[in-house]
C-alpha cells in the first residue's frame, strides 16, 4: 500500500509538532513556569501520530497522564495546549486539568485520565454507544504497558470482545511504568499475546517506524469500522525522558537511554523518505522551520495569556 | 444525651400505626392516582423514560431475564431487548466506566450495580473518573448517567456485613456527583425520573426494604426535583431530619408524639447531595429542637452533615442540643438477635424526641 504524499508530510509535522511542543514545555518547567509534574513523550511520537492519522476526526482518543502527544497527534492547537500546560484560562481545560489531563475534545477526546488504566472503559462505552446507534465511529483508548496489568484494562477488553465493539486498543511499550520494567511485572514477553486471552487479533509493530504503526493501526480501524470487533495493538517504544520531566531515573543507565535514542522516529522517518525518494529535505526543513515558529508562537500566547479568575473556582463542578 | 443508643422506650401509646398514612398517600390530591410499591415505582420510571428517550438505556449484572438482584428491571428485558437491557460481565469498574464513556457521547444510561456494598469495586469510576470529568476538562463533557444500588437492611433481612451497608456519605463527600435516596414510591418514581434526566453523574440509591412498600403514585407522568428536601408532614415543635426508610420511622414517632399533643416536623432529606440546607435551616429556626435520623454508621455519616447545617443556619433558634439517632458504628451482623439492634427503630427515634422536648 502506497502512502500519499501529503499523508507522510503530516507524519512529519505531527511529530516535529510533538517534538517541539514538549522540548517548549520542559523548557518551561526547568524554568519553574510550569506546576506541577509534566509527563513526556518524546521518543514514542511515531506511535500516536501513526495511530491518530489512521483515524477520522469523529473518532474518539482516550487519553492518559502523558497525552500531549496524543492531543496533538489527533489535531488539536498547540497554542491552546500550551495554555493548559502553563494553567490558563485560554487552555482547553480552562487551566483546570493541566498537563495530566490535557484533552481537546473539538478534535475527538473522551478526555485524558491520569490514573493508569482508567480510560479504557470510557473508550469502551463510547465504542457502545456507536455500535447501538449503527454509527461507523471507533474509540482507542491509549496505555502504556503497565497499564496491562490493571483491572480496568481486562475488565475492558472482554467486554469490548463479548460486544464486538470498535475499540483499538493502543498499548504503548516504553518499558517503564514509572521504575518498574515490564519484564518485572509481566510473564509474556510480548505484550499482544494478551489478546489471545480475549479471542481477538493482537498485533505487535515497531513503535520507532510511524509508517509502520499507520499501516498497523489502519488494519485494526477498517477492522472495527467493519463491525469485526476490537483489536490489541502494542506499539514497541521508548521514552527518552524519565517518568516526569527531572525524574532521576536511577533505574536503568545512561548507555541504555543512549541505545534507543539511536531509533529516535524523527531523524529514521527523514532519512526513510528522502532515500526512498518520496521526500526532498528542504520541504522537511519547510516543516521543521515552521514547526518552530507555531510553537513559539504557542509559548508566546500561553505566557500571554490569562490565569482563571478565583472567583470562578467553582464552576464546572456540575452541568 | 445518649439518645444514639437508648432503646428504654416503655410507653408507646396504643395506636402504632402500621404504615404512616402520610407517605402512603403521598401523590397529591385530586389526580388520578395508583397504589404500586417501591420496586414498581422505580420500575415504571424506567419504562416511560426508555419510552420517551431512546438515548436511554440500562446496563448491569443479571439486569435482563433475571430483572436485576432484586426484580427491578424484570419485564423491561422483554419489552425492550438485550440492546437496551444489557446484561454484562461482572465487571463493576467498567460497567460504571463504560456508562461514562457512553454518557460523554450523548447517550443517557441507567446502570445497576446488585448491591452498593459490591460498588467499592468501582470507586475509580465514580468518583475519580465520572464525577471529575466535566470539571477537569473546563466543562467540555457532560456525564449525564444514573447508578442504581440498592442498599441497607432492615429487620430480619440477615444480609450481613457485605450485603447491607448504607453508603450515602462515601459519594455525597465527592464533588461533582448527586446523590438521591427515596423513601416512597411515589419520590422513587419522580426522583428517578429527574435523575435520568439530569446532566450529571447520579447516585440513585434504593433501600431494599422498602422495595415492597406500597403508595399512590400519579397515573400520569412527573418529575420531582432533585436537590429538594420533602416536607413529609409539617409540624411546630419539633423537626426530625431523616432519610430512607428512616423517613418511616419517623413519621410513626411522629404520630406517637402527636398523641402526646407534639406536633413534629419531619424533613426527607430525599436528595442526600447537594443537600437542601435551606429547608433544614427554616425547619431548624422554626420549632428549635432537631433529631437526626440515619440509617448509616455514626461515625462522618450523613446525621452529622445534617447537624451542623442546623448549627449553620439555626444557632440562636434552638432550644435544645441537636440529638443524632443513627445505625451503630459497626458492620452488620449476620444474626437477627444482634442485626435489629444496630439501626435506628420507632422507639429509639421518639425516645430522642423525648430527650429533646424535655431538656
Amino acid at each position: 500500500m502506497e502512502i500519499e504524499h501529503d499523508i507522510l508530510m503530516e507524519m512529519y509535522r505531527r511529530m516535529v509538532r510533538i517534538r517541539e511542543f514538549e522540548l517548549a514545555a520542559m523548557d518551561l518547567f526547568k524554568r519553574g513556569q510550569v506546576k506541577g509534574a509534566i509527563h513526556l513523550y518524546i521518543g514514542q511520537e511515531a506511535s500516536g501520530v501513526g495511530v491518530c492519522l489512521a483515524l477520522r476526526k469523529e473518532d474518539l482518543i482516550a487519553g492518559t497522564h502523558r497525552s500531549h502527544g496524543h492531543n496533538l497527534a489527533k489535531g488539536a492547537d498547540p497554542k491552546r495546549m500550551m495554555a493548559e500546560i502553563l494553567g490558563k484560562e485560554t487552555g482547553y481545560c480552562k487551566g483546570r486539568g493541566g498537563s495530566m489531563h490535557i484533552a481537546a475534545f473539538e478534535t475527538g477526546s473522551l478526555g485524558a485520565l491520569a490514573v493508569v488504566g482508567s480510560g479504557i472503559p470510557l473508550a469502551v462505552g463510547a465504542a457502545l454507544a456507536f455500535q447501538m446507534r449503527g454509527e461507523d465511529r471507533v474509540a482507542v483508548p491509549f496505555t502504556g504497558e503497565a497499564g496491562s496489568n490493571t483491572g480496568n484494562w481486562h475488565e475492558g477488553l472482554n467486554m469490548a470482545s463479548v460486544w464486538n465493539l470498535p475499540v483499538v486498543f493502543v498499548l504503548e511499550n516504553n518499558h517503564y511504568g514509572v521504575s518498574t520494567n515490564i519484564e518485572d511485572v509481566v510473564k509474556v514477553k510480548d505484550l499482544s499475546q494478551r489478546a489471545l486471552a480475549y479471542g481477538i487479533p493482537g498485533i505487535r509493530v515497531d513503535g520507532f517506524d510511524v509508517v509502520a504503526v499507520y499501516r498497523a493501526a489502519l488494519q485494526a480501524v477498517e477492522r472495527a469500522r467493519r463491525g469485526e470487533g476490537p483489536t490489541l495493538l502494542v506499539t514497541e517504544s521508548y521514552r527518552f525522558e524519565g517518568h516526569y520531566a527531572g525524574e532521576p531515573e536511577v533505574y536503568r543507565t545512561r548507555a541504555e537511554v543512549k541505545e534507543y535514542r539511536k531509533k529516535d522516529p524523527i531523524p529514521r522517518f527523514r532519512n526513510d523518505v528522502v532515500n526512498d525518494g518520496l521526500a526532498k529535505p528542504a520541504e522537511l526543513d519547510a516543516i521543521n522551520a515552521e514547526i518552530k515558529q507555531e510553537i513559539a508562537d504557542a509559548v508566546q500566547y500561553a505566557r500571554q495569556s490569562p490565569e482563571p479568575a478565583p472567583s470562578t473556582a467553582m464552576e464546572y463542578i456540575y452541568a | 444525651m445518649a439518645a444514639t443508643t437508648n432503646r428504654d422506650v416503655t410507653s408507646l401509646g396504643s395506636t402504632v400505626p402500621v404504615m404512616p398514612p402520610e407517605l402512603i398517600r403521598q401523590a397529591p390530591e385530586g389526580v388520578p392516582s395508583k397504589e404500586i410499591s417501591y420496586q414498581e415505582a422505580i420500575r415504571e420510571a424506567l419504562r416511560e423514560e426508555m419510552l420517551r428517550d431512546e438515548r436511554v438505556f440500562l446496563m448491569g449484572e443479571d439486569i435482563g431475564k433475571h430483572g436485576g438482584a432484586f426484580g427491578v428491571t424484570r419485564t423491561l428485558f422483554d419489552q425492550f431487548g438485550p440492546a437496551r437491557v444489557r446484561n454484562t460481565p461482572i465487571s463493576e469498574n467498567t460497567i460504571v466506566g463504560a456508562a461514562t464513556g457512553a454518557a460523554l457521547v450523548g447517550m443517557r444510561p441507567v446502570i445497576e450495580i446488585m448491591f452498593v456494598d459490591f460498588s467499592g469495586l468501582a470507586m475509580d469510576q465514580i468518583c475519580t473518573q465520572a464525577a471529575k470529568l466535566r470539571f477537569m476538562t473546563g466543562g467540555q463533557c457532560k456525564v449525564p448517567w444514573v447508578l442504581r444500588m440498592p442498599q441497607g437492611g432492615g429487620a430480619g433481612k440477615s444480609t450481613a456485613a457485605q450485603h447491607s451497608q448504607s453508603l450515602e456519605a462515601w459519594y455525597a463527600h465527592i464533588p461533582g456527583l448527586k446523590v438521591v435516596l427515596p423513601s416512597t414510591p411515589y419520590d422513587a418514581k419522580g426522583l428517578m425520573k429527574a435523575a435520568i434526566r439530569d446532566d450529571n453523574p447520579v447516585i440513585f440509591l434504593e433501600q431494599k426494604f422498602l422495595y415492597s412498600f406500597r403508595g399512590l403514585v400519579p397515573e400520569s407522568d412527573y418529575v420531582l426535583p432533585l436537590g429538594k428536601c420533602d416536607i413529609k408532614r409539617p409540624g411546630s415543635d419539633i423537626t426530625i431530619v431523616a432519610s430512607g426508610y428512616m423517613v418511616w420511622h419517623a413519621m410513626m414517632a411522629a404520630h406517637i408524639l402527636a398523641e402526646e399533643g407534639v406536633s413534629v416536623e419531619v424533613i426527607d432529606v430525599c436528595t442526600i447531595a447537594p443537600l437542601d440546607e435551606e429547608t433544614i435551616g427554616q425547619s431548624a429556626r422554626k420549632t428549635g429542637r432537631v433529631v437526626l435520623v440515619s440509617e448509616a454508621c455514626r461515625d462522618y455519616g450523613p446525621a452529622n452533615e445534617w447537624g451542623m447545617v442546623v448549627m449553620e443556619r439555626a444557632f440562636e433558634y434552638l432550644q435544645a442540643p441537636v440529638v443524632r439517632v443513627t445505625g451503630r458504628h459497626t458492620p452488620i451482623p449476620f444474626a437477627n438477635s444482634i442485626e435489629n439492634g444496630v439501626w435506628p427503630d420507632t422507639p429509639a427515634v421518639v425516645n430522642a424526641c423525648r430527650s429533646v422536648l424535655n431538656w
